[in-house]
């Protein structure tokens, strides 16, 4: 049997699967990307601190707040700025606006449609109106979130090295507070609908990777952690993430203790759900998630249960923001100096790595970036290996509709993955 | 009732933040949907269909071995939109440019990068005929709410040709200049409701120059702030303001308005 799907659909970006299964043995299985590269590595060099991460946000329309906020913290650090608590907590806020929305973006209109037998969202308007407009307004509370705090969620404007050109305002933030409460009907009613859906059945442990902090769930900063029980702060990343180039793919690979790892939504709950918010854990085991799993299937069940945890913690952070009481935000004054830094944020995909050189002007001389989709990748490939020969009483096209599931559990974001 | 107007969403070379912004739209999205019927649209869903008449391409192109799909797409199209900078003026990536590709592939691939193709950086209208432009990076989805209507009732956008800076006026935003930012928005061309400068941040310039940019008054502006046009010049390579492929880009697009008119309501010729 020969499986080819050219420009798999219902992912963001260009990629392929690819293969072959003959007699119950896998000749060959893998992901083919084939997007085109925009060198935001070489063209970044040259570039004033001030416009690097302006830049570095559009090498996704995804998760451009990760990408900015990843390439903030790498300029801060090596231009020794630091975030006042306020900036803190905003960063915060609007990592938890980009999870929200692009999980909903995934969990209803990329990943849905298979299980509902559905080729795309698009039937559903007619026939089930009410579940297409809970998925906009989940989806859109992330906007509005984002948008309140700096400006839109592709691409924000107002995130800039050591804090924010300007705060939001107040009554904005208590307006989006509600809308955020006015959510729990649809995160009941989310999980509700996932217990309904039928999960393929799949098992193959594997390495899972994300950050940490003491402190709280994170989605930025901490240090990197690996399932297998290592762990490295992020300015170290280099010792344990080692990225390769295959010949498949304008996207490189990674390994770290093993021959692949994984990481995204279901690492993170698999390694960090004890600092889960509370309803958020309900949410967990009521859709059946037991940690560790080793379904990948289940990557988006993980990211049902962050879509109830940064509903609830963005609730939390709000009022944590208003209470110290709201600041007025300045574009903050910046000498440029030399020096290095690395930032890290959870990208909705997992792990997002920026790592940058300045030199005296503040001048980037110096950019690499580590891409969550790149790290998933020969997990991707390792878990089409295991599941083919499962397959092999199956017809060609169910074959390929479980191949292509596979790969969008992953949710992969594949032009960020090629940048 | 006449059969609606079909749509599809292609892309090249890009972020796909320009499609995001159009799925994000929601309750408007929907409204859309009522007039037409998507038929093709890789990122959201998996029914595809080569008859379609109005055809929003986002990206720019980088590959050679991309052109004849761009090519088809355009075959097929009776209109085609460029949808977001990187697909009318070429998008940050252009900067790439002034590099060497083969030094490029080096940096990110080390010895292994001469396998893959890479070249230069083009807008759209460098490969093929565009029917109409929506600028910014992302396209700011009123814009393309109202490009869309348009062409729904067979009339001619043409992206304004009003500075950033006047939006940001009409506004009565704070002026960035004053908090102390050098901002191109006095040369840029408008339609983004000046976004940027509404949080206090510059206008980087991603929807490219304003038609006959009112440059002697722009010197004027800077000066009062301290700014000389070298300041302001380094902004400008952000998005590869001064590239020819940029300049190209721009004049194709004034030299091309008035193309829809011609083929007023073109679905109905189907």
């Amino acid at each position: 049997m020969e499986i080819k799907v050219e420009h798999i659909t219902r992912v963001e970006g260009h990629g392929n699967i690819v293969a072959s299964l003959q007699g119950g043995r896998v000749e060959q299985a893998f992901f083919q990307v084939v997007e085109a590269i925009r060198f935001f590595e070489g063209f970044l060099r040259g570039k004033s601190w001030r416009e690097v991460s302006h830049l570095a946000s559009r090498i996704c329309g995804i998760c451009a707040i990760s990408h900015s906020t990843a390439s903030l913290q790498a300029t801060e650090q090596a231009l020794g700025l630091a975030l006042s608590p306020q900036a803190q907590l905003l960063r915060r806020l609007i990592m938890n606006a980009e999870i929200l929305s692009s999980h909903a973006l995934h969990v209803y209109f990329l990943a849905a449609p298979d299980f509902l037998g559905l080729k795309s969202v698009m039937p559903l308007i007619e026939t089930g109106p009410e579940v297409v407009a809970r998925a906009f307004r989940l989806k859109k509370t992330g906007y509005e979130l984002a948008e309140v705090v700096v400006g839109r969620h592709t691409h924000p404007v107002a995130a800039v090295p050591g804090g924010f050109t300007m705060a939001p305002e107040e009554s904005a933030l208590r307006a989006v507070r509600d809308k955020l409460t006015a959510l729990r009907p649809d995160l009941e009613a989310t999980v509700e609908l996932w217990k309904t859906l039928e999960v393929p059945e799949f098992s193959r442990p594997t390495e899972y990777v994300c950050l940490r902090r003491p402190e709280y769930y994170a989605f930025e900063g901490g240090e990197i952690v690996s399932s297998e029980g290592d762990s490295v702060p992020v300015a170290r990343y280099g010792e344990a993430i080692e990225e390769h180039v295959v010949s498949h793919s304008t996207a490189k690979h990674a390994r770290w203790h093993r021959e692949s790892y994984l990481v995204g939504a279901l690492a993170r709950v698999n390694n960090n759900w004890r600092q889960l918010h509370p309803a958020a854990r309900r949410a967990m085991e009521a859709i059946g998630l037991q940690p560790p799993c080793h379904n990948t299937f289940m990557n988006t069940a993980a990211q049902v249960v962050e879509i109830v945890h940064c509903v609830e913690d963005s609730i939390a952070l709000i009022d944590e923001i208003l209470s110290l009481p709201l600041q007025e935000e300045w574009e903050p004054e910046v000498t440029a100096r030399a020096g290095e830094g690395v930032g890290a944020a959870e990208a909705p995909r997992g792990l997002l790595i920026h790592d940058y050189t300045y030199d005296e002007q503040g001048r980037c001389v110096r950019a690499n970036c580590v891409i969550p989709t790149n790290q998933n990748l020969a997990n991707l490939d390792a878990d089409m290996r295991a599941l083919l020969p499962q397959l092999s009483a199956r017809t060609q096209e169910e074959v390929q509709l479980r191949l292509e599931m596979l790969v969008r559990s992953y949710d992969p974001c594949i032009s960020c993955s090629v940048h | 009732m006449a059969e609606k107007p079909r749509i599809a969403f292609f892309d090249f070379a890009c972020c796909e933040g320009c499609q995001l912004t159009v799925l994000g739209l929601g309750e408007p999205l929907l409204k859309l949907l009522e007039r037409v019927e998507v038929v093709t649209w890789r990122e959201a869903m998996s029914e595809r269909s080569d008859d379609f008449d109005i055809a929003f391409v986002e990206g720019s192109i980088t590959r050679d071995s991309d052109i004849p799909r761009l090519r088809r797409i355009r075959e097929q199209a009776k209109v085609l939109v460029a949808l977001g900078t990187c697909a009318t003026l070429g998008g940050p990536h252009v900067s790439a440019n002034n590099c060497d590709r083969g030094e490029l592939l080096r940096l990110v691939y080390g010895g292994e990068g001469a396998q893959f193709e890479a070249g230069e950086v083009r807008p759209l209208s460098a490969v093929v005929q565009v029917d109409a432009f929506i600028h910014g990076c992302p396209i700011n989805g009123d814009e393309f709410l109202t490009v869309a209507n348009h062409l729904l009732l067979g009339k001619a956008y043409h992206p304004p040709s009003r500075p950033v800076c006047h939006e940001c006026k009409l506004n009565q935003y704070e002026c960035v200049l004053d908090r102390g930012q050098i901002c191109l928005g006095p040369v840029t061309r408008g339609g983004c409701d000046a976004i940027c400068t509404s949080r206090g941040s510059q206008c980087f310039g991603c929807r490219g120059l304003v038609d006959d940019p009112n440059l002697n008054a722009a010197r004027e502006v800077l000066a009062e702030h301290g700014y000389t046009v070298s300041d302001i010049i380094g902004m400008f390579d952000i998005y590869s303001l001064r590239s020819p492929a940029a300049a190209e880009a721009r004049e194709t697009a004034r030299q091309d308005r008035g193309a829809i008119e011609k083929g007023a309501e073109p679905w109905r010729s189907r």
